[in-house]
């Protein structure tokens, strides 16, 4: 079976380019132009001949008991293929990232409002739709877990077998009776956030003529990761289950977790026919996980003076049916509850739970968005305390490199918080609003419903650091194969390109160390060893790594043949430009001619430092490295209405080394717009554990209208420890910005605004 | 009540970037967006919400930007349809499309075709728009990865480059 999607694929990173593109250049990614012309293959562009169309059937019920289920009258429609359940699972009936706890499909309980029930296969999404209908499934409701106390309080039966706490983790450290001579403290709510990927999820699956393997596109995060959770319910021998990236549209953590891959694999065996699959948006918004809505209690003690001793916190987040990350999501939220800030002494005490909610799990900031808004909302508190102003508290407690973390690590990454803080407040301020402005600059745009004499202006802080890659013990190495042949690399690679730019990255960095123009990319498969996930701001690290260190290696084979043809000695040799040239001589060849008649083949692997697991107390070197951001927000509320305008956001980020000027820009710009969405209109409503708002038009995005103007400075200061000496930068811009918004509204207003998304009655009300 | 592929051997026809496309055994039911990407292999239109909120199946009818999703294949027999496909029909990219990729408007690029379409129709209606005129013309168009920044400078630079061209 030759499936079009194959030949697309490559279409998506084969394409060449001539331009030298090293790394600290703009190079342009090679999927730009297939994307601007609407050639480049997304998942659910994949099509095969006699392919069928899957759909899942979702339970309505937060939580029940299943009594029956019958599927005759879907299997009675014409065109309906095949139907399916838990009894059609051939191997393990769980899946899981961390924890396989979560069915396939549900087959006696359903524990969320969205749960996979049964699938089916027809011959056009509409049958699909009606066969759906047709499945009788008998119900007997329960009442549902909603509370994350009554998880933690013990006081609801267990709602499943694992129980009804995921993780509790606690971090300990110094004297627990100190008293600062200035205390503040607050409970904090973050609200449910969707990633919200435009790309929905989609794959095609290929079953082999034999029914022995299959092979799938999909738009994932972790090739490998998928791979093995898939091949473990079909019961098939790993290598057994191709993957290939499908295009992907946007992840940010939503595609961590398996949604239709599973299902989409089971349907395509049974009928032997290839079938696709692609949720619609409703179905995305319980097809996928999500960031875990939190309450956070915080306590901070200091010295009259500002200086931060003591930070108590219990944190509560809600992982809802299914474990999914949210352990390490806890340990992201509890490691990070001081902030950017030096702090001795720490009593911080989290519980990561399970209720009939929907799944929570991995979103862009990872549980450290959380911890931040509750942190920069106390140093706010602080300050005002102290009578200093927010930039003053935060240089004064601005963390360094050496410092001890409240886990006992030391901070061994570049530190530049006060550098971060000093560099955004160096940053211009907005022009003040016109006396006349035009409506749509206004808060409520053209609704026509602000009056300029209601608009107050207001500027809040906030600071954060972040964690780079896997934390505790875990080792997320990435692989990557480079090839050079006549002067042409062709790079291989398993990293999911999920629209942050991988794919310009290691053509530059191939660039760079090879002296070559022209590097070709192979589909990204399972086809080559893991890459680890587009996850944690990693990839550059780790699969930049794993890209630096191959071609490092194949540049050696290539010095070592051209000393030899020489007689000289390698060492001597080294690139410039295209060329390899001779130090100590006159020597100087083009790459091109070089490596005419060669074929130089390596793969490498790159691990990072090894790590471990916190004690009970929350003490070790859990984490690998951390990046520092600052943010300045400047917005103007409508104080009668409660509407808020996001004028401006300023921003100093950490960045160790800027590889792609262009590319870092657009992340940076990208996760502010995110964390403002928290701020103030993204979240995911609940009633007794019943989505209310799954859609576009109820759960609000920010659109063109509400994106900040963004000023940016970025801080370089190369990290050692990074093979590049890149730090990620995918996750800090959307972390402190969030609370830097709410700040400013507090500015604004004067109101205690202690939950996040802030909402109109919240500001006229609160 | 037929199912979808059921339907009989009727036909409509649709005139889609000049080219007239007869659209076989199609249920009644199925948007415009379904029948270009999954009946007249034109994939390039995306679809994001089915409900005309994320503009990324934005094409032109009649001159008039409007969401593929919520126009019934069948009642736009009688439209002239030009999707992002037709836009660069020998390949060659346009004006917009260049600006897109140069100023680094393109991340995950699945609103991207939306947004182009979009673009090309504000620029044809209004050669110079201004800073807001900019951001309302777009603001049906979600994006979540650029937070926009990079697209506004990709509709600033073709429109500069436009204006350039006049003044030669």
């Amino acid at each position: 079976m030759t499936p079009s999607a194959s030949t697309t694929t490559r279409t998506n990173t084969g394409t060449a380019t001539t331009s030298r593109g090293v790394l600290g250049t703009s190079a342009l990614r090679p999927d730009g132009l297939p994307k601007v012309q609407g050639r480049f293959a997304f998942s659910s562009d994949a099509w095969a001949d006699n392919m069928l169309w899957g759909a899942t059937l979702r339970s309505p019920h937060p939580h029940a008991a299943i009594r029956s289920i019958d599927v005759s009258g879907a299997l009675a429609i014409n065109g309906v293929s095949a139907v399916i359940t838990a009894d059609d699972v051939p191997g393990q009936l769980t899946y899981g990232l961390i924890a396989s706890d979560q069915p396939v499909f549900a087959r006696d309980v359903v524990r969320y409002a969205g749960e996979p029930v049964a699938a089916v296969a027809a011959d056009h999404p509409e049958t699909a739709r009606r066969a759906l209908a047709a499945i009788r499934v008998e119900y007997e409701v329960l009442r549902p877990l909603v509370d994350a106390e009554d998880a933690i309080a013990g006081s609801f039966p267990a709602i499943h077998p694992d129980g009804n706490v995921i993780r509790r983790q606690r971090v300990i450290r110094g004297d627990q009776n100190f008293t600062g001579e200035v205390v503040v403290e607050g409970t904090y709510e973050i609200g449910m956030q969707d990633q919200a990927f435009l790309g929905l999820e989609a794959a095609l699956a290929l079953p082999d003529d034999d029914g022995g393997g299959i092979e799938l596109f999909v738009a994932t995060q972790w090739l490998h990761e998928d791979q093995k959770q898939i091949a473990a319910c079909l019961n098939l021998p790993t290598s057994n289950v191709r993957l290939t990236l499908g295009g992907v549209g946007g992840a940010f953590g939503g595609r961590e977790d398996i949604s239709l891959q599973v299902h989409c694999c089971l349907l395509a065996l049974k009928t032997g026919r290839p079938i696709k699959m692609q949720y619609g948006r409703e179905e995305s918004f319980f097809g996928h996980i999500h960031r875990h809505p939190a309450r956070i209690f915080m306590r901070h003690h200091a010295d009259r003076d500002g200086t931060l001793r003591r930070v108590e916190a219990r944190v509560v987040l809600d992982g809802g049916a299914y474990a999914s990350t949210s352990s390490a999501v806890l340990i992201n939220a509890v490691t990070h509850m001081q902030g950017p800030y030096t702090c001795d002494i720490a009593t911080v005490d989290g519980y990561a739970v399970r209720s009939n909610n929907p799944p929570c799990g991995a979103m862009r900031g990872f549980g450290v968005v959380q911890a931040c808004f509750a942190h920069e909302s106390q140093m706010d508190k602080l300050a005002a305390a102290c009578g200093m102003d927010p930039v003053e508290i935060r240089l004064k407690n601005a963390m360094t490199t050496g410092d001890k973390l409240i886990t006992g690590q030391v901070m061994e990454s570049v530190a530049p918080v006060e550098r971060c803080i000093r560099e955004t407040a160096a940053l211009p301020l907005p022009s003040a609003l016109a006396e006349t402005p035009d409506v749509l600059a206004l808060p409520g745009g053209s609704g026509l419903t602000a009056r300029t004499s209601n608009i107050k202006r207001g500027i809040g802080w906030g600071v954060s650091m972040k964690n780079l890659m896997y934390s505790e013990g875990f080792d997320d190495y990435a692989t990557a194969r480079c090839r050079l042949a006549d002067g042409v690399v062709t790079l291989q690679f398993a990293t999911a390109e999920v629209g942050q730019g991988f794919v310009v990255l290691a053509q530059q960095i191939a660039r760079s160390v090879l002296g070559v123009d022209t590097v070709l990319l192979e589909p990204i498969s399972t086809a080559i060893g893991s890459a680890g996930s587009t996850s944690a701001s990693r990839q550059t690290w780790m699969s930049g790594g794993a890209v630096d260190g191959a071609c490092r290696v194949v540049r050696e084979r290539l010095f070592e043949h051209v000393a030899a043809v020489h007689n000289i000695d390698s060492l001597r040799l080294a690139i410039n430009g295209t060329d390899v040239v001779d130090t100590m001589g006159a020597l100087r060849i083009s790459v091109a001619t070089a490596s005419r008649d060669l074929v130089l083949d390596e793969t490498f692997e790159h691990h990072h430092r090894a790590t471990e697991e916190l004690d009970e107390n929350g003490q070790g070197n859990c984490h690998v490295a951390f990046a520092f951001v600052a943010h300045r927000a400047v917005v103007d509320v409508d104080t009668e209405l409660g509407l808020v305008k996001v004028v401006q956001v300023a921003t100093a980020q950490d960045v160790g080394r800027v590889l792609n000027p262009l590319a870092a820009l657009g992340q940076v710009e990208g996760g502010i717009a995110q964390g403002l969405g928290l701020a103030v209109m993204e979240e995911i409503v609940l009633v007794d554990g019943k989505m209310r708002n799954p859609s576009f038009t109820d759960y609000l995005l920010p659109t063109a209208l509400d994106a900040p103007d963004v000023v940016v400075s970025m801080i370089e200061e190369p990290e050692p420890q990074a093979p590049l000496g890149a730090k990620g930068i995918g996750e800090p811009p959307c972390i402190s910005v969030t609370p830097a918004i709410v700040a400013a509204i507090r500015d604004a207003t004067g109101k205690d605004l202690a939950r996040v998304p802030v909402r109109p009655q919240d500001i006229v009300f609160g | 009540m037929t199912t979808p592929q059921q339907s009989g051997n009727e036909f409509f026809s649709l005139t889609v970037n000049g080219m007239s496309h007869q659209v076989q055994d199609a249920w009644v039911g199925e948007s415009l967006l379904y029948v270009l990407r999954e009946r007249l292999g034109l994939p390039g239109t995306k679809g994001a919400c089915e409900q005309g909120e994320c503009g990324s199946c934005t094409v032109i009818m009649d001159g008039e930007a409007v969401c593929a999703c919520l126009v019934m294949a069948a009642t736009a027999v009688e439209a002239d349809i030009v999707t992002v496909e037709g836009l660069s029909p020998d390949g060659e990219p346009t004006d917009v499309q260049r600006s897109f990729v140069d100023a680094g408007g393109v991340q995950c690029g699945f609103c991207t075709p939306g947004l182009i379409v979009a673009v090309h129709h504000l620029l044809d209606r209004n050669p110079t728009p201004n800073e807001l005129e900019i951001r309302e013309a777009i603001s049906g168009n979600i994006c979540r990865c650029t937070g926009y920044g990079r697209i506004f400078e990709a509709v600033r630079q073709a429109r500069d480059a436009r204006q350039e061209q006049v003044h030669e």
